[in-house]
């Protein structure tokens, strides 16, 4: 137990790089897949093709192999940033595409009178979608989020596989430092079990306070 | 998806407005494209020499191993893992407490531990332990140990959904409880969560990706040694990924055509009775 204590402040940095990484990535995967969910419900045929590709590229590549070819293909084409600005995009890009699926079937669940008084009244395109879908749309799939919230912290672990030293490869270092896997393993899952419970909490009090019932 | 929820059939004006939208968005697309081209051709990664490998056999050849590798480690964890969801799930209904509590901690607690993590625990903490598996299951335990617990929840999702009358009349003939299960609610349960199942199987052929941290000769490793030896990395992945997405696009297109078929299925009898006057 002593091997925790002793290295506390690895697993404090560990999970620190972890929550900022999932809570920054997630912050991206909102705003990205709100604006694909957008296009997929566009006017426009190329934007609804342009956001359907979009969803269907990203989620059947496996996010390892999106990290891989950001962090060791880009620079050779010239394209450098930092390990964790490349980490926070690459995820944040992947769960887009989860959360504009999400935000899509909530949209779907708008009434259809509701886009149709939004037009009568001459509402454009973005402002029908702003001021009177999108609201309505998200407020149906948070739990959903939620769901997707959690899955991102999951994934925020495979950026240890490229280097990142966030809770998984702190464990990992710890580990191959002291050899005392059991502790230092069961404390890292301890802490995704804690996150995600939180995680879970919140969008569980979000729900209550905004889901609308049909 | 209802298109028609956001915009009215367009008229003259709105027709005029789209087709300039459709201009402008595809120059922006064009952009996008060629500005990723020069990126390219800017640090000489479009020369042919640089591409022309990825025409010959060999090199197929040696990709298509890593494929078969890939597919052969996820058609193993998800026979496993799709065999543990059921008893987890079965389980997760059981009378017995005693067998009912510790499948829901099983599935509760491993749905929220990251997969990199088991592997890292497969990899580092059991050979210390004196469990060394072979690199086949040092990967395939702990995408099945995952996998099981997100199997449970489809499947319990599945037997949930079978009308309870259904296991009442199983009960009613005679049956055992077991044999009803097996005989009467699984086949009915697993029917109905076959989409749900097959995106859940592209998920886990997705997750074998993590052969990459294993050095499990798949399909990313196996880009990993290439790009290694004849130092072509950005190709190499570019086109592992392209394989990767050809793959689960056809699985995606499967359990959706999967789905729409049962939604034909299941909105069919609905209609008979309307039918009569």
């Amino acid at each position: 137990m002593d091997v925790i204590t002793r290295h506390l402040p690895e697993f404090g940095a560990g999970l620190l790089q972890t929550v900022e990484l999932s809570l920054l990535a997630l912050a991206g995967a909102l705003v990205a897949g709100v604006v694909v969910a957008a296009l997929r419900a566009a006017p426009v045929a190329v934007l609804r093709g342009a956001g359907m590709a979009y969803v269907e590229i990203l989620q059947n590549i496996p996010l390892l192999v999106w990290l891989v070819l950001a962090v060791f293909g880009l620079p050779e084409i010239g394209v450098t940033a930092g390990l964790f600005t490349t980490a926070v995009v690459v995820i944040a890009l992947y769960q887009g595409a989860y959360v504009a699926e999400a935000v899509r079937s909530g949209i779907n669940a708008v009434p259809v009178g509701q886009g149709e008084a939004a037009r009568a009244l001459g509402l454009t395109f973005t402002q029908s979608l702003r001021l009177v879908i999108l609201p309505q749309a998200l407020r149906t799939v948070v739990q959903p989020l939620g769901n997707l919230a959690i899955m991102t912290i999951m994934n925020t672990a495979l950026a240890a596989a490229v280097g990142l030293v966030e809770l998984t490869a702190a464990a990992n270092r710890v580990n191959l430092a002291e050899a005392d896997p059991i502790w230092i393993f069961v404390t890292a899952g301890l802490c995704y079990m804690a996150l995600s419970a939180l995680t879970g909490l919140v969008s569980g009090v979000l729900e209550r306070r905004l889901v609308i019932l049909r | 998806m209802n298109a028609r929820l956001l915009f009215d059939e367009p008229g003259p004006r709105a027709r005029r407005r789209i087709r300039v939208a459709t201009a402008v968005s595809v120059l922006v697309l064009l952009a996008l494209i060629g500005l990723a081209l020069r990126q390219f051709a800017d640090h000489g990664q479009l020369a042919a020499s640089r591409w022309r490998p990825y025409a010959t056999w060999p090199m197929w050849r040696y990709l298509l191993d890593g494929l078969r590798a890939t597919v052969y480690a996820a058609a193993v964890s998800i026979a496993l893992s799709a065999a543990a969801g059921i008893a987890l799930a079965v389980g997760r209904l059981s009378p017995s407490r005693w067998i009912r509590w510790p499948s829901a901690a099983y599935v509760e607690v491993v749905r929220t531990v990251p997969a990199l993590l088991l592997v890292y625990v497969v990899l580092f903490a059991l050979p210390r332990y004196g469990l060394d598996l072979p690199l086949f299951w040092k990967l395939v335990v702990p995408l099945t140990v995952s996998n099981a617990a997100a199997f449970a929840e489809i499947f319990r999702a599945g037997i949930a959904s079978v009308e309870r009358g259904q296991g009442e009349a199983g009960l009613a003939l005679g049956l055992t409880r077991g044999r009803t299960l097996r005989l009467i609610v699984l086949p009915q349960a697993v029917r109905r969560v076959l989409p749900s199942l097959i995106s859940q199987s592209a998920g886990l052929l997705k997750d074998t990706s993590l052969g990459f941290v294993v050095s499990y000769a798949e399909l990313l490793y196996s880009g990993k040694v290439l790009a290694n030896y004849n130092h072509l990395l950005i190709q190499t992945y570019l086109v592992i990924a392209v394989i990767y997405l050809v793959i689960n696009a056809a699985l995606a297109k499967a359990a959706r055509t999967l789905q729409a078929r049962q939604g034909v299925r299941a909105a069919r009898p609905a209609r008979v009775p309307a039918a009569t006057p």
